[in-house]
């Protein structure tokens, strides 16, 4: 079959260029590690909700420290946490401060503890010596570090980065060496090139997948709430995206540089929305540009797994657009091939 | 006729390269195409190859109506650029492409075989492509193009920057591939080439200014040798 023998020149031309193979899945092991050692932390001015038997001196004083706060039932107060539209809720039990943390980001959870701490320190005897302060975490833990939480999102960005790049600039030879034309004076399909594409990086980029996850979780111990098979299945659909996009930006461009060029366009703002930094300081309207990028879906999904733990019902949605993604974009490689071939 | 060009076209991006090109080319013959480079020689036999399309007018090929995928599979075309996959070994570089062609097992082997030897590669079929020189990466880009017995040769200046032993020797393999039965059309700028055609056409500003023989194209224009010819027929022309 035509589209086989696609796929096995791909993996043979993979195996003879060894220094890109390693590219693909030792580099961002490295990254990983180097940030694993590297990150610290920020400010973050929290959200808090409040249960009404807190006093308001308290409510006062913390307001004082800088937290937003709203009062609300508790019931209403764990759905917006685990919505993540809040990050923490204070209720009163005798003299104990009851905290309960979302806890996904570290950086968040820690900021609260202080904004929390600042505010008890602030208030006037009795109540200042009375005052215990109890703090529960619904995900995570206290000893989660600021990586676990980035974890997840750099594992989709590398992917995606390393597999969009390769791709791109392997087809884009495929068009400056003419080996292309080659193929499009065959009686070759253009879909058939495109599938043969998508399977024979498909494999490579299965097993890239597989070892930086399990590089990350087992290696440098980032936390893994769910089920590894998801993760794989959302890194997966991740490099598929990118590969899928790559090959089509690759039309675009006539050379490598060219191609490299499009990372600060479109692969780097990508980073801005996939939640590595805290969006909640910027317009909203400008927060929605996040919905038109794949590491956006991807990075939701693998927070959802490795930090909450959670399983299908969580990241569906965001498999079918990473499906969506892939799909359209295979569609659009197809129709960007008559360029060089109408028919 | 194997080949035939009515009135034929072509823009790009408004500009027109192709102009009004009519020309048939007889089965078992060796075509040439001659002209200078920009003068839309390329164009032309990528239009015949089935790869780009006509603005205007029609191109048959084999009786059949081009761009045709069924089509392209009988014929064969070796373009400027080597087009070979580096990183593999002539082989490999074989393999994909038959396999591309739908060429399977027994009948792959044998074919793979037949054109190394042909060209001469076979004790070299096992080095990647990136050890190989200038000249035997064209002699293998000329075996990928000849594996799917192709009915049609379309060969895109085969000897550019080869040196004259191996061009004859590339010129000797065409005669025994036309030998076979198998139409060449072959495009060229350099004028002792074109001599060894057994008809010519010469192209200039994507124009046909003349076809025939090279012996009837010099005997029409009084000139000792093509490349008075081309200047006369061109003269004429602008």
């Amino acid at each position: 079959m035509r589209i086989q023998a696609i796929v096995v020149r791909i993996i043979r031309q993979f195996f003879r260029d060894k220094r890109t193979l390693a590219l693909m899945i030792v580099a961002p092991m490295f990254v990983l590690f180097l940030m694993d050692l590297v990150f610290n932390g920020e400010t973050y001015e929290p959200h808090m909700a409040i249960d009404s038997n807190v006093p308001q001196q308290l409510v006062d004083a913390l307001k004082e420290a800088d937290a937003h706060v709203a009062t609300m039932t508790k019931t209403k107060a764990m759905d917006k946490l685990d919505e993540q539209q809040i990050d923490a809720f204070i209720e009163m039990d005798k003299a104990t401060l009851r905290l309960t943390l979302e806890g996904s980001d570290p950086s968040v959870s820690k900021q609260v503890l202080m904004t929390v701490q600042k505010a008890a320190q602030s208030l006037m005897p009795p109540m200042k010596q009375t005052l215990t302060i109890d703090t529960v975490y619904m995900y995570g833990s206290e000893h989660m570090a600021l990586f676990d939480n980035f974890g997840p999102v750099l594992i989709g960005f590398f992917i995606f980065f390393f597999v969009f790049l390769i791709a791109g600039v392997s087809f884009l030879r495929e068009r400056t060496s003419g080996t292309l034309e080659r193929l499009l004076a065959t009686p070759l399909k253009r879909w058939e090139i495109v599938i043969g594409y998508v399977i024979g990086f498909g494999i490579f980029t299965t097993i890239q997948a597989s070892l930086i996850s399990w590089f990350a979780i087992h290696v440098l111990n980032m936390m893994m709430e769910g089920s590894f098979g998801y993760v794989l299945l959302i890194t997966f659909l991740l490099a598929m995206t990118a590969l899928t996009l790559g090959t089509l930006l690759s039309a675009f461009a006539n050379n490598e540089l060219q191609m490299i060029q499009f990372i600060p366009l479109v692969v780097v703002p990508q980073v801005f929305f996939s939640g590595l930094f805290n969006l909640d300081t910027m317009e909203p309207w400008l927060r929605s540009i996040g919905v038109a990028m794949p590491l956006y879906y991807g990075a939701d999904a693998l927070r959802e797994i490795m930090i909450r733990g959670k399983g299908w019902e969580a990241i569906s949605f965001d498999v079918y657009v990473l499906v969506g993604f892939s799909l359209l974009f295979m569609v659009l490689n197809v129709l960007a091939l008559k360029k060089y071939r109408k028919l | 006729m194997v080949i035939q060009l009515q009135h034929v076209y072509k823009q790009f991006h408004k500009k027109e390269v192709i102009h009004d090109v009519s020309l048939t080319v007889n089965e078992g013959e060796i075509f040439g195409m001659l002209g200078p480079s920009g003068a839309g020689k390329t164009t032309i036999v990528k239009m015949i190859a089935g790869i780009d399309t006509a603005t205007k007018g029609e191109i048959h090929v084999l009786g059949v109506r081009m761009p045709n995928l069924q089509t392209m599979a009988r014929i064969g075309f070796m373009a400027q650029s080597d087009a070979l996959y580096g990183e593999l070994t002539a082989l490999e570089n074989l393999d994909f492409f038959a396999s591309i062609y739908g060429l399977k097992g027994k009948k792959k082997k044998q074919r793979i075989d037949e054109v190394l030897e042909l060209v001469n590669l076979t004790d070299d079929r096992k080095k990647a492509i990136h050890q190989f020189s200038g000249g035997m990466k064209r002699r293998l880009s000329l075996a990928a193009s000849l594996l799917h017995e192709p009915e049609v040769l379309i060969l895109d200046e085969p000897t550019v920057g080869i040196d004259p032993l191996l061009r004859q020797a590339i010129w000797e393999e065409l005669e025994r591939i036309r030998q076979k039965g198998t139409t060449i059309v072959v495009t060229t700028h350099v004028m002792d080439e074109a001599e060894k055609c057994m008809r010519l056409a010469m192209i200039r500003n994507g124009q046909l200014i003349a076809i025939g023989s090279p012996e009837q194209l010099k005997k029409q224009t009084n000139a000792l040798t093509l490349e008075q010819a081309f200047l006369q027929f061109g003269g004429v022309q602008s």
